[in-house]
């Protein structure tokens, strides 16, 4: 069989196809456009098309604006673009603004030769491929002969009287509807197949390409039936060498999980196999009809199947209602023929797993719909683990590879870590999980004893970067030779290249997500892919440490008295700072979760599971709509019970004390007399060089100055994570990954919610400096409020060490149950710590880069020993410790 | 010798050694310390703005000054010299008001050259010399908008860009030049605007010139001011079927080889390199050795990288001299024979199959 590797378009920044681009378009929301443009490339698309053919659009200029627009974007701009116009003018007008290689689609000799000879010899002059439709001065070709014909006549022209590069021309030779009902279009199908492999093999180095959706035309209404046509017909035509084609990826299902009677008879259209083909076909289509929902028929239809074929499904389709039985069948049908129980694992659940695996590598299948096939894995796999262990079976398990993982110490976050050891089992490795707050010894020594091929170190905040370095210099120490990944929020290429791999001899990875997850781990114990990996990540990682040195050159800091000098500009002598309606703390204990449901900000929810796009937006996208509706349906449910069976219990207190800045620093008194100074809470200034007009901000710049006006701070911590360890344990137990994630992720929300929820109370009532304020979720959301909320450890006071006096002022942890791990870290996981400044000013910010001069005066003040400083400030020193 | 005869001989030539380029023109002509009236001439004496710093004027005012610059360049070693028109467009003269000058700027620079190279192949008739026509990249890029709040924005179109370069071409062809070379590309648009105008220009005189292009990587990120991979940029301006490709300026021998050896891995065609004296040093100034240079560029060449070599920014007729001599005897790079397989380019490049 010729296996040509195909290439998918792309087509959502195509007004003719998404009408959600188009609307875009339209009402110039580029911002937007430019967001489907990059979530296209985010989920791997290699070209982009772009169409501006829209009667009610200036083409050309909103063809230059996109392009343009692209231009900035280097996560866009790096992959080609398909300029896509029935216009010359247009296309034309797109060729104008590209500097790297892309394609025109399309051109013809539909206005003869001579239009088309000058068309091509442009293209070749901008530098283009190009993409020909079989169409000429008679028309649009529909049968094989005329298609042939008409690709080998614009061959000839293109390689022999232009001079036109043979490999940059792709041929359209027109997929046309079939099924319709008359009897000529019924070849149709046939005819474009055959017209690509005759392309294929007598026009050496062209491409043929296609718009595959308009095969099934005539079946619009009925998804399921079209998608089954689309795979059936990609399915031969790719045989015959069709090697790229405009795919809609949300209308298209795996050609082997057709069901076999619509396969049949699919093909039986497709290929033009009996005169009453189409008849046939509707006979049955009605019975796929029917969206979203549930499809009975198909349910049975799944059920019949052979137990092999059953547990594949289940598997691919995440279904665990019959997963055990079916197991069992299957275990004893192994049985009956003298196989072990083993089988089962090696044979039909891992052939779902990497069916699976496969789905999700090439971008049509997402995280959620994943973590659901791993819960029918791991159940099948629980039902099996006691036979094994009986006949003694045991020891190789044929796994690709045995991965550690861990959060390491201090570290108590490990969502993104669950998602990485699910996705890395899907794939065959043996995972081995020893949790959060790992100590560097105990890795070291499961890693060891387990002789395991891979260690994955994870953390969210910032301490957890030097623990890694940590481990790395560790494992240098004992001569460990496992290679080492890193991965979590704060991790980064960069810190990983230029801090954690240079402390040990083997390969140190930095991984971006769960998706990349697989390849690393894969390469990195492969035999063949192994040593050519690990030279690219090493000559990727020198190449990232020297821009890291060059663009340390240029980062250009202020002495820190002249960013005190450049502090931002409030006058306080006609403002008089807002007195808090109580001084002191409050405690709020087992708080009403279902009033924060509607303070939750859900976009970060989709991100956790890998679903890019704003919310609400995202439950309507073409691509990953259907998965984030069936997660937010779920997370929905889950939210439902976490109420109403009290699964979680939320805790808050906050606090605000009389308070004036003395320099960066703020004192805080024991009462208004403001003698007795009760805390003193040290911040960071921003040190890097400004634009005039730009302030150097610390946070002390929003309270009013010692010795003049009367101001005040507030704190608090909040927490939503109280009981939920019972609930997880049973999730263990029932190995439900995709309910611990579930539930993880939503606690985290919550916490979010009820941060933000406080923060809505603290301005109208506690504080009370806004009471007539009046914002929609969206817009708090996007922070239009009056005052901030900055936490310890995040951007604006980098130093997760305030944490403890702030704990300690609120005594967050006797009244909250709150507490620190030894890198700041707080526990139980869904908590929130801050505080609160009211100054209309006062703004997040990002501290940044600071000098010695700095970190020398803040350890001073807050009297660490410089060393110690420097340790909790790493990410922020702007030096060489 | 007619130009075809010289165009066949440089083919020929390009075949059996590594070719030598000249050096910097601007480094030479600041050690004349010309001042205002100096660049003014007598012809411009009256003009109604500062021209100092125009070097490209000087081919009208001190045509002496660039052709001595050019025969020194020669007699260090050189076989391609560029001529003196790096800012000689539309787009870069209006700074000066000079923009309707361009044609006799760019013919003038050609007619120089021509002189020099003239003179020198009539003494060494077996090795004739060549005149590469110099079309830089202007003060503007057609694919970076110079307003950050608007990045749809931008202040060159590719049409004024054509325009701008078919003038250039034509002048430089006419004053003899026998290559048009595209080069210190920062924005890959920028020279694919040169290279569509300098093919009509072609197609319109039914007669073709060999192209040399040359990118600029402009820092340590390993890709040019506009985004563009090393090997993105050559599959972006491989359609002008250039004679050589390769890179110049911003950054010395050591930090432009692997860039070089990048392209070097894939061109079907020839290599140039022409890397600064070094990078500048505290103060702005280029100050690599001219044996250093040369040590750098001699492995270059003993690693099969080299078919054309030369220096940018800060080197002298005697950084040419040390790299002819460098470079002299060893075999020059043979181009690839890359199998014919679509290859797209965004910023990065994309390989079908």
């Amino acid at each position: 069989m010729k296996t040509a590797s195909f290439i998918n378009i792309g087509e959502r920044t195509n007004v003719t196809g998404s009408a959600k681009f188009k609307k875009l378009i339209l009402e110039e929301r580029f911002d937007e456009a430019l967001d489907v443009a990059r979530q296209q490339v985010d989920a791997g698309a290699q070209i982009i098309d772009v169409n501006m053919d829209e009667a009610m659009l200036d083409s050309e200029a909103a063809m230059v604006t996109f392009l343009n627009l692209i231009a900035s974007e280097p996560d866009i701009a790096k992959v080609p673009v398909m300029i896509d116009s029935s216009k010359w003018s247009v296309i034309e007008a797109g060729l104008k603004c590209l500097q790297g290689k892309g394609v025109v689609n399309s051109i013809s000799l539909k206005e003869g030769e001579e239009a088309f000879l000058e068309q091509a010899r442009k293209i070749k002059n901008y530098g283009a491929a190009a993409v020909v439709m079989a169409f000429d001065e008679t028309g649009q070709a529909d049968t094989e002969e005329r298609k042939f014909e008409i690709c080998e006549r614009a061959y000839r022209l293109l390689v022999d009287t232009v001079g036109f590069p043979p490999e940059d021309i792709i041929f359209d030779p027109n997929v046309f509807a079939v099924a319709t009902g008359i009897e000529e279009h019924n070849n149709y199908g046939v005819d474009f197949i055959n017209a690509t492999r005759r392309i294929r093999e007598n026009l050496p180095h062209a491409h043929v390409s296609g718009g595959i959706s308009n095969v099934s035309f005539s079946f619009r209404g009925n998804n399921p039936v079209r998608e089954a046509m689309h795979s059936v017909f990609l399915y031969h035509a790719i045989q015959a060498g069709l090697d790229m084609g405009i795919v809609n990826a949300g209308m298209i299902t795996v050609y082997s999980e057709i069901p076999d009677e619509l396969r049949e008879r699919v093909e039986d259209v497709i290929l033009n196999r009996r005169d009453d083909a189409t008849d046939r076909l509707l006979e049955i289509a009605d019975q796929f009809k029917g969206a979203g929902a549930k499809r009975p028929e198909e349910d049975l239809a799944w059920r019949e199947a052979s137990v092999e074929e059953r547990l594949k499904h289940a598997m691919v389709k995440g279904i665990t209602s019959h997963i055990v039985e079916d197991t069992e069948e299957a275990r004893q049908k192994v049985a009956a023929e003298g196989g072990r129980p083993l089988q089962v694992i090696e044979g039909p659940l891992m052939d779902g797993m990497n069916v699976v695996g496969d789905l999700f590598g090439s971008g049509q299948m997402f995280l959620p719909q994943v973590v659901k096939s791993a819960r029918v894995m791991k159940q099948a796999v629980a039902h099996l683990i006691p036979f094994i262990e009986k006949e003694k079976a045991g020891g190789a398990s044929g796994a690709k590879g045995k991965v550690l993982m861990a959060t390491v110490k201090g570290d108590v976050h490990d969502i993104g870590k669950n998602i990485v050891g699910v996705v890395l089992q899907c794939n065959n490795f043996e995972v081995i999980d020893l949790g959060v707050m790992v100590p560097v010894d105990t890795i070291l020594k499961v890693a060891k004893e387990e002789q395991v091929d891979i260690i994955g170190l994870s953390g969210l905040i910032t301490p957890s970067l030097e623990e890694m370095v940590n481990v790395a210099m560790e494992m240098k120490r004992q001569d460990y030779v496992v290679p080492l990944l890193i991965g979590g929020a704060t991790t980064s290429k960069v810190h990983t290249a230029v801090k954690i791999a240079p402390q040990y001899d083997h390969p140190v990875v930095h991984v971006l997500d769960a998706s990349r997850a697989v390849g690393v781990a894969g390469s990195l114990v492969s035999e063949t892919l192994r040593d050519n990996f690990v030279a690219n990540i090493a000559a990727d990682y020198q190449a990232v440490q020297e821009r890291h040195a060059a663009n340390k050159r240029e980062a250009r800091l202020l002495p820190v008295a002249a960013a005190r000098a450049n502090a931002v500009p409030v006058d306080w002598t006609d403002y008089t700072p807002p007195k808090p309606g109580f001084l002191g703390t409050r405690v709020f204990e087992d708080y009403d979760l279902a009033e924060l449901v509607g303070r939750i900000d859900w976009t970060p929810f989709f991100r956790t599971w890998e679903l890019a796009g704003n919310y609400p937006q995202i439950l309507e996208d073409d691509v990953v709509g259907e998965t984030a509706r069936q997660l937010f349906a779920d997370a929905q449910d889950m939210l439902q019970k976490i109420i109403a069976e009290k699964w979680l219990q939320a805790r808050a207190v906050v606090g605000f004390w009389p308070a004036n800045a003395v320099g960066d620093d703020v004192a805080l008194y024991t009462d208004e007399g403001r003698d007795n100074e009760l805390q003193r809470i040290h911040f960071l200034r921003q040190q890097g060089e400004k634009r005039a007009g730009r302030a150097n901000a610390c946070l002390a710049d929003f309270v009013a100055p010692e010795g003049g006006k009367a101001d005040y701070v507030g704190g608090f911590v909040v927490t939503a994570g109280h009981g939920i360890e019972g609930k997880l344990a049973e999730f263990k137990a029932q190995h439900d990954d995709y309910s611990d994630i579930l539930l993880k992720a939503l606690a985290d929300r919550l916490a979010e919610a009820f941060a933000e929820h406080m923060h809505e109370r603290v301005r109208t009532e506690f504080w009370g400096y806004a009471t007539g304020e009046d914002f929609s979720n969206e817009e708090l959301i996007r922070e239009k409020y009056q005052g901030i909320r900055p936490a310890p450890g995040y951007p604006a006071c980098p130093d997760h060490t305030e944490k403890p006096a702030l704990f300690e002022l609120l005594d967050a942890t006797a009244v909250t149950g709150v507490s620190l791990t030894d890198s700041m870290a707080m526990l139980p996981v869904s908590s929130v710590s801050g505080y609160y400044f009211s100054h209309p000013e006062s703004h997040y910010f990002g501290v940044a880069k600071i000098g010695r001069d700095q970190v020398e005066d803040y350890a001073n003040r807050r009297g660490l020993d410089l060393t110690e400083a420097e340790r909790w400030l790493a990410p922020n020193l702007a030096y060489d410790r | 010798m007619t130009r075809e005869q010289r165009i066949t001989a440089l083919q020929r030539a390009l075949e059996e050694r590594i070719l030598v380029l000249d050096g910097a023109m601007g480094t030479m002509i600041q050690q004349h310390k010309l001042d205002e009236a100096d660049y003014r001439g007598a012809r411009f004496a009256d003009w109604g703005q500062d021209v100092k710093g125009n070097n490209d004027l000087l081919n009208l005012t001190q045509p002496d000054i660039i052709k001595d610059i050019h025969t020194d360049y020669l007699q260090a070693g050189a076989d391609i010299l560029e001529t003196n028109t790096f800012n000689a467009t539309r787009i870069s003269e209006a700074d000066y008001g000079m923009q309707d000058l361009v044609g006799e700027l760019n013919r003038e620079g050609a007619r120089l050259a021509r002189e020099a190279a003239d003179e020198m192949t009539r003494e060494t008739p077996h090795r004739p010399r060549f005149v590469a026509g110099v079309l830089g990249p202007t003060s503007r890029t057609a694919s970076i908008s110079p307003d950050v709040n608007d990045p749809a924005f931008r202040n060159v179109t590719f049409d004024e860009l054509v325009d701008n370069y078919v003038e250039a071409t034509e002048a430089l062809i006419d004053g003899g030049a026998d290559i048009i070379l595209i080069e210190t590309v920062f924005d890959t648009l920028n020279a694919k605007a040169a290279i569509f105008a300098v093919k009509t220009v072609f197609e319109r005189q039914e007669h073709e010139l060999p192209i040399m292009i040359s990118g600029t990587i402009t820092d340590a990120s390993g890709r040019t001011l506009s985004g563009q991979t090393a090997d993105a940029f050559w599959y972006s301006v491989k359609h002008a079927d250039p004679i050589s490709i390769g890179f110049n300026c911003a950054l010395g021998a050591g930090e432009l080889r692997q860039h070089v050896q990048t392209i070097a891995r894939v061109a079907d065609t020839y290599i140039s390199a022409h890397p600064n004296a070094g990078l500048p040093n505290e103060m702005g100034e280029y100050d690599e050795s001219p044996d250093a240079m040369a040590a750098h560029l001699q492995e270059w060449a003993e690693s099969s990288l080299l078919n054309i070599v030369g220096g940018c920014c800060g080197t002298t007729p005697e950084h040419i001299r040390a790299i002819a001599d460098a470079v002299d005897g060893l075999d020059p790079r043979q181009p690839v024979n890359e199998p014919p397989v679509m290859r797209l380019a965004g910023l990065e490049t994309f390989q079908a199959v």
